[in-house]
């Protein structure tokens, strides 16, 4: 689960990892006054979940308290578009207002877990500011490493050694070193998956803060962080896909015209690169999961047909646990219940397939059936392109 | 012959009172695996599918001899139920629960380090091997006796694989899912060198998906170590870029984890590597010498 800059730094600060004073708002007002009592400079941030703000515009550095309202007027309820948003860009309703500082160098952290070495990976670099990934391409011996052992964390060694290597040096190393120390406490403390600071910046004046702060939460521990939970912005998610999760479907929304529903997630990709190359567009991925139900079934038809770009549907299940005959009840019930009006084309197998596809058949309803994913990709694209889609 | 799993394969089922657990033990029973018991934590000393529960799996194993033990607790305990058996000294420990925190995951594979048990999973469809036991949810009837090793990251796609494998006569040996949550216990390269072994095994079918770099992994082995033919699927050619993974994720690997780039990967290690899933089946057939009979 991703959550907002100002969520994340307050995480942070709250275990010690310094950040700039400020305050997030949602109105042109209470941005003029928390620049006014921040004193002249501040930095007028965008809160929205992609990257990339600064060079869209969402980033924007004032002198004036009244030039902060202007701002903020400016920037509450427009549509953010960054090289993360994709084209539809993301709407702007909340702003974080800090203190400007006076920035002497700019440096990356980030923490995530490293899958190989099955280890959180902590990396510093004194090339701060810049995409990672750019600096990781170009310059990788730019990105210093150390793994954390899941009995210690981050060891105050540990910590030296990056900060020395990154180029820092006297008492700003030991601040530097002190805020990894303490990221590596908040990483294990939320259970996150990924912290991201960027920058991490040194000031004139010696001083080590968090200048930004990506953090991700991990979704199969926000059970035992109920308030973490409370962090989620819905209105960052697309409206079907959070309908979806709070039916247990994994739906992610495409461009296509080809509805797909499949169980298990690797089946669902597979799925959609069938109808690629058999010349279709997939509309979605969704995935019903293992031992989806009847109901779950029917709500994963009425959220893919609510695209009204989708011109056929494709439903291909391998029954293991999900077997073939509830699926078929399923569908049968929701086509009947939902009028669907655009093709169906039916691959099962597995589990009680024989009684699933009887089941299909006398329904007296118009589904094409399939008996191997070929076909099924084939038929489902020659009849997206001549269906007209729902009147 | 078979890895991993076979007709010596005593197995012990983590929930087993539970409605999975249950269900699933009950179609282990069926398929031939010899299911010597369950364990829930309170209902020690009753009987539940057929066979005594214990309270521990330290008993379990004491009381039947248990080798292997397949994991159907929720997700909350699910990395303690594995230490549990690692502890017990279970050889071959199966977790099929889906959803454990990331962090709960990485301490009990710190555990497993230096003891003798193997973890297949979390988040997998376990192991089948053909004829002989399975151990997980893998349905035994879409399988066969047969001449090729399946291992993927995957669940219902490995069904699919053994089900093309069946219709064309060829059959398994042994069909391993290993998960595809960012921690596993067992890799592509753990399997491909039991499958290289195993003289049974004829070719192996290898199921991966986009992100991390456990295929390009497995890739470099294949090229060194793997004489056998090898047919490889990648799932999520497709898959929008930026929906899969976050960005310093990338880093470590060097790389996107882009489908591409693992294709091309494998191909460049000799794997014959199919672009649609429905071509694996008839990948492998091509694959195998005919046979002299």
């Amino acid at each position: 689960m991703k959550i907002h800059e100002y969520q994340g730094k307050a995480l942070l600060a709250r275990h010690g990892v310094v950040t700039p004073q400020g305050e997030a708002v949602s109105s042109a007002a209470e941005a003029g006054a928390v620049a006014r009592r921040l004193g002249a400079r501040v930095v007028v941030k965008a809160q929205i979940h992609a990257g990339g703000r600064g060079k869209g515009g969402g980033v924007k550095l004032v002198e004036t308290a009244e030039d902060a309202a202007r701002i903020a007027d400016e920037m509450l309820g427009m549509t953010l578009v960054t090289a993360q948003t994709g084209p539809g860009g993301q709407r702007v309703s909340r702003l974080l207002v800090e203190e400007g500082l006076d920035i002497a160098s700019e440096l990356y952290l980030g923490l995530l877990i490293d899958r190989a070495a099955q280890r959180p990976l902590m990396m510093a670099s004194a090339a701060g500011g810049m995409e990672i990934e750019q600096v990781a391409a170009q310059t990788p011996e730019l990105i210093h490493k150390v793994h954390l052992d899941p009995g210690v964390g981050l060891a105050a060694f540990q910590a030296r050694r990056l900060a020395y290597a990154v180029g820092l040096t006297g008492p700003v190393a030991g601040k530097a070193a002190a805020l990894m120390q303490s990221v590596a406490t908040v990483f294990h403390a939320v259970d996150a998956s990924l912290i991201e600071i960027n920058p991490l910046v040194v000031t004139g004046a010696g001083d080590v803060l968090a200048l930004d702060a990506k953090v991700t939460l991990d979704d199969n521990a926000l059970f035992r962080h109920p308030v973490l939970g409370e962090l989620r912005d819905l209105a960052e998610e697309e409206e079907l896909e959070v309908e979806a999760s709070q039916h247990g479907l994994n739906y992610i929304r495409l461009d296509g015209t080809i509805g797909c529903m499949v169980n298990g997630a690797g089946l669902a990709m597979a799925t959609m690169d069938i109808i690629k190359l058999s010349g279709g567009e997939p509309a979605n991925f969704l995935d019903v999961g293992g031992g989806a139900s009847a109901e779950q079934i029917r709500n994963a038809l009425r959220i893919l047909l609510s695209d009204t770009k989708v011109r056929a549907v494709l439903i291909n299940i391998f029954g293991g646990i999900l077997r073939c005959d509830v699926l078929a009840d399923g569908v049968i019930a929701a086509v009947t219940e939902l009028g669907v009006r655009v093709p169906v084309v039916i691959r099962m197998e597995g589990t009680n397939v024989d009684a699933g596809r009887r089941m299909l058949r006398d329904s007296g309803l118009n589904f094409t059936t399939a008996d191997s994913m070929g076909e099924a990709a084939q038929l489902v694209v020659e009849l997206a392109a001549t269906s007209k889609g729902p009147p | 012959m078979a890895v991993l799993i076979d007709r010596e394969t005593r197995l012990v089922v983590q929930g087993l009172t539970g409605r999975e657990g249950s269900f699933h033990a009950r179609q282990a029973a069926e398929y031939g695996t010899t299911v010597v018991g369950g364990v829930t934590p309170g209902k020690g000393g009753s009987t539940h599918e057929g066979v005594p529960v214990f309270n521990t799996v330290e008993s379990a194993v004491r009381e039947t001899g248990a080798n292997a033990s397949v994991i159907f607790v929720p997700p909350a305990v699910a990395a303690d139920a594995v230490m549990e058996a690692a502890d017990a000294g279970v050889a071959l420990i199966v977790c099929i629960t889906e959803g454990i925190p990331t962090l709960d995951m990485m301490q009990a594979l710190q555990f497993l380090e230096g003891r003798d048990s193997r973890l297949i999973g979390p988040n997998c469809p376990g192991l089948i091997s053909a004829g002989q036991a399975k151990v997980g949810i893998i349905p035994g009837h879409i399988c066969r006796e047969g001449r090729v090793g399946i291992v993927s990251k995957s669940g219902t796609l490995t069904y699919e694989a053994i089900h093309q494998l069946t219709l064309l006569g060829l059959g398994q040996t042994t069909c391993i899912g290993i998960g595809g949550d960012p921690l596993i216990g067992t890799s592509f390269i753990d399997t491909l060198r039991l499958f290289e072994q195993d003289a049974a095994t004829e070719a192996i079918v290898l199921i991966g998906e986009i992100g991390g770099t456990a295929e390009e992994d497995a890739a470099a082995f294949i090229r060194d170590h793997v004489r056998k033919p090898v047919v490889g699927f990648i799932a999520g050619q497709t898959a929008p870029p930026g929906r899969r993974m976050g960005h310093a994720g990338a880093i470590i690997s060097g790389g996107q984890g882009t489908a591409a780039e693992k294709m091309a990967a494998l191909s460049a290690a000799g794997v014959r590597v199919v672009q649609s899933p429905s071509d694996i089946g008839t990948a492998v057939a091509a694959a195998i010498a005919p046979d002299a009979a």
